[in-house]
């Protein structure tokens, strides 16, 4: 490995620091954001939210380069590792896309819904299908 | 001796990379191996979480985190995500104390191996006892299981109304049960219940005092309950705001889900609280416990390597205490996915 016995001792107590201090500031921000902590004191979403996904990528980060030692491994085997999680932007995109139109349509989707199961019985849907939220 | 090296040289480099015998990572078989499993295992997750996201984006309402996970042991009233903050800090420990047992492996000092591995055992088994807890808070004391989810948000303003309040609108009346011990003594339990109205299910012979909507069969559906927490504190009268969250009291007494009514000022209605989004409690049971079941099987190959290490079966092996440094990976791994887990379930 690349570092010294020493030198690894000091990067160990650097990362229980790190991922603590890291961990304390995210949920101050969530409970500072959400005025559990400052009555009358909240702060919006478009930060709250952005900060605390930041400040997780940056302990996985943390974990995966130190702790795995993924920063002494050889380029090709970092890669091969790393680069098929680029996979997940897809899904995110995709899949949170899907789901707020599903909001979107509430009301269309149970209309049509209904239409479909009219005159329906014995269908593989049960009849309470029509009434669910 | 000099002639030896340059041919065993000169046979390497005939020899192409396709031929065997060369490591093109650097890595062993067994650590590449372990890489492409969390390669693997990570997309698992983040298709759970994912699975949460879409469904999330999908509800007009979501309980909110720090409403929900709200309790810790040993503590009265609210603690909004202590509890689960005390969780992180011990699986961070215990990953830094598998780096540090990783470490003296390489160093082959088998002792330093053996008690670092024992203290991220206890930190693996302090994380699942923990678990426990919160998930035995959720299951038996606010009745949250796969299918029902009582955590939800108020859609409109409002305030919680009394038995009196509902009488007055048509609302019929209900009690039933537990005078049957003490009706001698207190000349007739109904009337007792009658004269306390507050307290419908309170006293010492635990009545259960529900009201039905006008001309409404009797089945849990339809009964309205006086909004109390559960430590019995009466919350009728009180006002809420859109998009404050509330929790259905379940009835340790009743065992039913005591459904609060309510009234909002535009139509002077009398409504109760509806179930939350349905699919929270499935998610958060099957994706914290997935990472439960990970914490549990990495504590049982923690502990069979720990073994291994203290019988001696890896100074013979002299290749660093590399079995230690593979289940490390996988330890790191199971923290990692906990940074997500934390992220999504307790944070956002």
């Amino acid at each position: 490995m690349g570092l010294s016995y020493e030198e690894s001792k000091k990067v160990v107590f650097k990362g229980l620091i790190l991922l603590g201090v890291v961990t304390i500031v995210e949920v101050l921000i969530a409970l500072v954001g959400n005025g559990h902590v400052i009555e009358g004191f909240t702060l919006p979403r478009i930060i709250m939210y952005p900060l605390m996904i930041g400040l997780s990528l940056y302990k996985a980060y943390f974990i995966v380069y130190e702790f795995m030692h993924m920063r002494y491994e050889v380029k090709g085997l970092a890669m091969s590792v790393l680069l098929p999680t680029l996979l997940l932007v897809w899904a995110i995109v995709a899949f949170f896309q899907e789901g707020s139109s599903w909001n979107q349509r509430r009301e269309q989707i149970k209309e049509k819904d209904k239409i479909e199961l009219e005159g329906q019985t014995g269908m593989l849907l049960p009849p309470a299908t029509k009434d669910m939220q | 001796m000099a002639t030896d090296t340059v041919l065993h040289d000169e046979t390497l480099e005939q020899k192409g990379a396709w031929d065997g015998g060369k490591k093109p990572f650097k890595a062993s078989y067994g650590k590449l191996m372990m890489w492409y499993f969390l390669l693997s295992d990570a997309f698992t997750f983040a298709g759970f979480l994912i699975a949460y996201g879409a469904l999330r984006f999908s509800m007009p309402t979501w309980p909110v985190p720090d409403f929900v996970f709200a309790k810790a042991p040993f503590l009265h009233g609210e603690w909004p995500l202590i509890f689960v903050t005390f969780m992180t800090f011990v699986l961070i420990i215990s990953s830094v104390t598998m780096v540090r047992a990783v470490q003296e492996g390489h160093r082959e000092n088998k002792n330093g191996v053996v008690f670092w591995m024992l203290l991220t055992v206890v930190g693996g088994a302090g994380f699942l006892g923990c678990q426990a807890w919160e998930w035995n808070t959720l299951i038996a004391a606010e009745g949250m299981t796969v299918t029902t989810n009582p955590f939800s948000n108020h859609t409109e303003g409002g305030i919680y109304v009394t038995g009196e309040e509902m009488e007055s609108k048509g609302f019929k009346k209900v009690v039933v049960g537990g005078d049957d011990h003490h009706g001698d003594d207190h000349g007739g339990g109904h009337s007792e219940g009658h004269g306390d109205e507050a307290h419908g299910h309170g006293g010492d012979h635990h009545s259960i005092t529900y009201y039905l909507a006008p001309d409404t069969e009797d089945i849990p559906e339809n009964r309205y309950f006086v909004k109390s927490d559960h430590e019995g504190v009466v919350k009728a009268g009180e006002e809420f705001s859109e998009g404050s969250p509330y929790l259905i009291t379940f009835g340790h007494g009743s065992h039913m889900y005591e459904y609060g009514a309510y009234t909002t000022p535009e139509d002077g209605q009398i409504k109760k609280e509806e179930f939350g989004p349905k699919a929270f409690g499935a998610l958060f049971f099957f994706i914290t416990g997935f990472h439960g079941f990970h914490v549990l099987s990495g504590v049982a190959f923690l502990l069979v390597i720990l073994i291994n290490v203290a019988s001696g079966l890896y100074v013979k092996r002299k290749n660093g205490y590399e079995m230690v440094e593979k289940i490390g990976l996988y330890w790191h791994f199971v923290d990692l996915v906990w940074v997500f887990v934390f992220l999504v379930f307790y944070l956002l």
